[in-house]
């Protein structure tokens, strides 16, 4: 299999007619993990759920391809069976569809009909994943997120990434509200798809997580786009100091000035 | 002030078919009575839904089949039974019965299972003393309609302490031009007995009207379980009256598909009169096309210490439409009861409609009552997240769909029964 590659050109994207995202430029390749920080409303957010096709996100201008493929022209579904794969802040809880079910779904849709994975083969690969992640088998019957609580919609969303196995996968926040065992399972699960042919983007708030998942690159996101980047110090330094010392090296004014979801 | 009703026969039509069935006179002169009463008496009273354009009347109200084969039904129709070379099975098309089946161990526990014309003459006192006893002929044009013109029909009498595993399956089949059926379902299940009962009704798309009465009497401790799957074409009216009368620790559960696509009037009404008697609903309705569906699940609690539930649940498509009427009466005196309802609608298309009405009427103090209803679309975002997994559009409203159906059809009992059920509704999505 060849490498993934995903290439955002000057990304612009409008949410209700404003525009949060004003140029952004990325490229993630395989066998590498970008991280992208910054402070709660700055549009990091925005990046993943246009990325993925989420319906309120315009793109107004700007590129993105995945292998050499127009990513903007497909359908959230096309997206994802080219093998983006997004593990979303809150996940929706979908009632009377077994985790089970919709995984087998997925999967299926993937391969395509008459490629169907056997209900054995599919048993295995769930056994296997949800032991690497800690969690309990009551899980696959249950409805999908629905009563999960917040840590629990996390594994989920990893355990659909391990399950799926994406060449792109973009975790957004996936984080927050997460205890440092529940963390570590996490980031276990991310560690385990690491390869040539696997390429992330984690999008955090914290520096704790790469911990446990150490980045190639470091981006500062603000106003809408890149600001600066670099190696895994840029986290530790953000960490230690906060994010004063990039405005003031740029010349941002107030970022809060404009605070957006 | 009332306009009587023309129809396009009259009582000679009836007289010669029920000689020719040689009925007992009883039953002769009950059927033109209700003749009478169907040209004289009004229309049923259907919440929220205008029937007055309906067609009633215009319909071939008797045509002959020859009996048939199991194997000779088409496999459209054969898909609706289970385990038919063994079962307890009664095929009508048409008019006629034209296969029936009763297992030698069932015959010889006294259980009778026939059609209800030959009930007439070989049990008539007991078919005298139930039918149209549930569902009486002075209540309404249609009901009058029925008792005026069924034919063949099902009677099935389990006696005391029988219990019966294996449900007892009937198939109502109607095809060609203009057709109408009457088919009549009488149940009686003495005390302590236990039975089940399937009842398929398919049509094609020109048939012209299915005027259904299912009549259910549970006597006392006994349970009953009555499954009804209705797929009629696009041009038929459809109306179905099923009504149990539930005696004290009674235990009566409907479970109702109503899939057909034409016009529909579905009514499931369990009267729990004696103490401590049950009655739980679980209904389904999809509804494809031009779909006009009044679906109405009716409990009324007389008795002390009765319970009662009911779920309905209803998919509108492309310009379907229906009306889910959930009615919870817990009557003065009928102290200690517990009546519950829920009633959901998922509307798919812009042009789809759908209303949930919950109607409680409590005249007793010390009950308990709960309802919960809701008219909605699926959630964009729930179909983003579904898709965001690379799940095609259609496959997520599929699952979407049989998620907000899983409530009820997963608590169907007879594996066979919820597997047709979904085979059903994957068609209609298929088309």
């Amino acid at each position: 299999m060849s490498v993934p590659k995903l290439t955002i050109k000057d990304l612009h994207v409008a949410v209700e007619g404003k525009e949060i995202l004003k140029g952004v430029n990325l490229e993630v390749k395989g066998g590498e993990i970008h991280a992208i920080m910054g402070p709660n409303g700055t549009g990091k957010s925005t990046l993943a759920s246009a990325l993925m096709g989420h319906p309120k996100y315009e793109v107004t201008s700007g590129t993105v391809t995945l292998d050499d493929q127009d990513l903007l022209e497909m359908a959230v579904d096309e997206r994802a069976r080219a093998g983006l794969f997004l593990a979303m802040q809150y996940p929706s809880e979908i009632s009377g569809v077994t985790n089970s079910d919709f995984l087998r779904s997925a999967i299926n849709a993937k391969r395509g009909e008459g490629n169907e994975i056997s209900l054995m083969k599919f048993i295995r690969e769930l056994d296997k994943k949800m032991e690497l992640l800690e969690m309990d088998e009551s899980f696959a019957t249950r409805y999908l997120n629905e009563g999960f609580s917040g840590g629990e919609k996390k594994r989920n969303e990893i355990l659909q990434m391990l399950m799926l196995q994406p060449r792109i996968a973009i975790l957004d926040e996936i984080d927050s509200g997460l205890d440092i065992d529940a963390l570590k399972v996490v980031a276990k699960g991310v560690n385990s798809m690491r390869s040539p042919e696997f390429g992330c983007l984690i999008i955090t708030h914290y520096q704790r997580l790469l911990n446990y998942i150490k980045p190639d690159f470091v981006h500062v996101f603000m106003q809408g786009r890149i600001v600066k980047s670099g190696g895994p110090e840029l986290a530790e330094r953000l960490e230690a100091e906060g994010y004063d010392w990039v405005k003031e090296e740029l010349g941002i004014e107030d970022e809060a000035a404009n605070p957006t979801a | 002030m009332s306009v009587e009703t023309t129809y396009p026969f009259d009582q000679q039509v009836i007289t010669q078919l029920s000689q020719s069935l040689k009925e007992p006179d009883w039953l002769l002169a009950d059927r033109l009575e209700a003749l009478e009463l169907a040209t004289q008496l009004p229309l049923p009273k259907v919440e929220q839904t205008n029937i007055s354009g309906w067609n009633f009347t215009n319909f071939k109200p008797y045509t002959e089949e020859s009996p048939v084969q199991i194997d000779q039904l088409p496999d459209h129709v054969k898909s609706y039974l289970f385990d038919e070379k063994s079962g307890n099975l009664l095929v009508q098309k048409n008019s006629s019965v034209v296969f029936k089946q009763l297992a030698d161990e069932l015959a010889q526990k006294g259980i009778i299972f026939t059609d209800l014309t030959t009930a007439s003459r070989e049990h008539g006192d007991l078919v005298k003393k139930y039918l149209t006893q549930a569902v009486k002929k002075e209540e309404h044009r249609l009901a009058a309609l029925n008792a005026a013109l069924w034919t063949g029909g099902v009677f099935l009498y389990v006696p005391r302490n029988v219990e019966v595993e294996v449900p007892f399956q009937s198939l109502f089949w109607a095809a060609g031009e203009n057709v109408g059926i009457h088919p009549h379902i009488l149940i009686i299940a003495d005390e302590n007995s236990r039975v089940e009962f399937v009842a398929n009704y398919v049509g094609d798309d020109l048939v012209s009207l299915n005027n259904s009465v299912i009549e259910v009497f549970v006597r006392q401790n006994a349970q009953v379980r009555v499954a009804t799957i209705n797929n009629m074409g696009k041009s038929a009216v459809e109306v179905i009256y099923r009504r149990a009368l539930v005696d004290r620790d009674g235990k009566m559960e409907w479970i109702i598909g109503d899939l057909s696509e034409g016009r529909i009037i579905s009514d499931n009404t369990s009267y729990l009169n004696g103490q401590g008697g049950t009655a739980n609903v679980k209904a389904v309705a999809l509804g494809v096309g031009k779909m006009r569906a009044n679906i109405t699940s009716n409990i009324h609690h007389f008795g002390t210490y009765t319970n009662s539930d009911i779920q309905a649940r209803s998919v509108m498509k492309d310009e379907a439409s229906s009306i889910l009427n959930s009615i919870t009466k817990i009557e003065k005196g009928a102290s200690k009861s517990d009546g519950q309802q829920s009633g959901k609608v998922l509307m798919l298309n812009p042009k789809a409609r759908g209303d949930a009405n919950p109607i409680l009427l409590i005249d007793e103090n010390d009950v308990k009552a709960g309802h919960a209803a809701s008219v909605g679309r699926i959630d964009p975002i729930q179909l983003y997240y579904l898709m965001s997994r690379g799940i095609t559009k259609e496959q997520a409203e599929k699952l979407i769909i049989f998620g907000f159906l899983d409530q009820v059809i997963s608590e169907i009992p007879s594996e066979s029964l919820r597997q047709n059920i979904i085979h059903v509704i994957e068609g209609k999505f298929g088309a």
